[in-house]
């Protein structure tokens, strides 16, 4: 990958495949990252996608905010759909029956279609080595049918059914660590990237275009909605995620991690915690032992990458 | 597209419920969500695009000389442009009614 691009925001792609007049809440981040994934695949793109929040809001009939070929899936199969179209258009090029040339084949779903209905496919997607992208919008619940836990909601979030109170702290067990199982399956490339930081994620898509073999691409997606954060701070959550190391920004490309982005300095995840809804009831002791968990990760993503 | 929302029924949807015309969504003003409005002061904008970029609606537009403007057809007044301008060129105002 060139290191010396120009990073310039005058400079990225203008063509919106992603329309204005989606159904999105104000200020969603996801949305942005569908726009900012959108303009870095190009046209030449098909796009089989989940149910959840961006299918509802992207397609309420008669009209739909995409420009390019969309198909919306059961919530379960987006990832078998997208092989399908793979396999198929590759021996309908192989017969001549149509031009070959570069199409990107994309799956995208929420964190509850990916981490918990999903996975099955996915990971029979993934050991298929179909030449694919599967991104993954993470906004951390079912954000879309009423703020509900998904597995990739992280420890003391409170949510509709895991709701903070006397007894409860909210979600009781830790966030699923998807990118590592995507890692797992050996596939060529697996990165994690935020919309906060619009050219790492640009060049992350890029690059698993441009890759042979399925990739994995796991996206922070801020949801002021869900988070009870006011909607012009859901960039500013986004990038105190990084920093906090809550979501470390790397990739993992035949076999070696990279970091892309190393904070400095690291933030205490106090800042990322303080100012969110969801975590309005956790006590100083809760947020050390976030503060220690994510500090032991971080380190353990150091020491990988340090290996090569 | 060439009728209105409201004036199509279901008689009118394809097999499939497709949609064969695409980026048809921008029909759909969402505008009228809009309770604050972002202004941007041109003489201070360094044009760098930044609100552009953070725009979730695609909802800034870029004129020919180079400026920025709000796109107030499409635009939800989040506020993320007034939050992340380097310059701090754009305020949010109440919209009037």
């Amino acid at each position: 990958m060139d290191k010396f691009s120009v990073f310039s925001a005058r400079l990225v792609e203008k063509d919106e495949l992603f329309t204005s007049g989606h159904r999105a809440c104000q200020g969603c981040a996801e949305a942005l990252a569908v726009r900012l994934v959108m303009k870095a695949l190009g046209r030449n793109t098909i796009v089989a996608m989940a149910t959840g929040c961006m299918e509802i809001i992207s397609s309420p009939l008669p009209t739909t905010a995409w420009q390019v070929p969309w198909i919306h899936v059961a919530f379960e199969n987006s990832s078998a759909v997208i092989s399908g179209c793979e396999s198929g258009m590759k021996a309908m090029m192989r017969k001549g029956k149509l031009p070959a040339k570069k199409i990107n084949f994309v799956a995208m779903g929420g964190d509850g279609a990916t981490a918990d209905i999903g996975m099955g496919q996915l990971s029979g997607a993934m050991e298929r080595g179909h030449d694919m992208i599967y991104v993954c919008y993470d906004n951390e619940a079912y954000m879309n049918t009423g703020i509900q836990r998904s597995s990739a909601t992280p420890w003391g979030a409170s949510t509709t059914t895991s709701p903070a109170g006397k007894i409860s702290k909210g979600q009781f067990t830790q966030k699923k660590d998807m990118p590592k199982i995507a890692i797992a399956h050996n596939i060529p490339y697996v990165a994690t990237a935020c919309p906060s930081f619009p050219f790492d994620l640009m060049e992350k898509v890029e690059k698993a275009a441009a890759i042979e073999g399925p990739a994995y691409l796991h996206i922070l997606s801020v949801c002021p909605t869900g988070w009870r954060i006011p909607s012009e701070e859901a960039i500013k959550y986004g990038r105190l995620a990084v920093n906090t190391c809550v979501f470390p920004l790397y990739e993992y490309e035949y076999g070696k991690y990279n970091l892309t982005y190393r904070p400095h300095p690291i933030l205490p995840v106090k800042e990322y915690i303080q100012g969110q809804g969801r975590f309005r009831h956790l006590t100083p002791e809760d947020i050390d032992s976030i503060q220690e968990r994510t500090r032991t990760e971080y380190e353990k993503l150091l020491k990988l990458s340090e290996e090569g | 597209m060439a009728r209105p929302i409201e004036e199509i029924k279901w008689q009118d949807l394809e097999m499939g419920a497709a949609v064969s015309e695409r980026g048809s969504a921008r029909e759909y003003k969402t505008g009228s969500w809009r309770s604050l409005q972002p202004v941007v002061d041109q003489d201070q904008c360094i044009r760098c695009g930044v609100c552009w970029l953070f725009c979730p609606d695609a909802a800034i537009k870029r004129s020919e000389d180079g400026s920025f403007e709000a796109d107030l057809e499409y635009c939800k007044g989040c506020g993320i442009c007034a939050r992340e301008c380097p310059v701090g060129c754009i305020s949010v105002v109440i919209e009037e009614v």
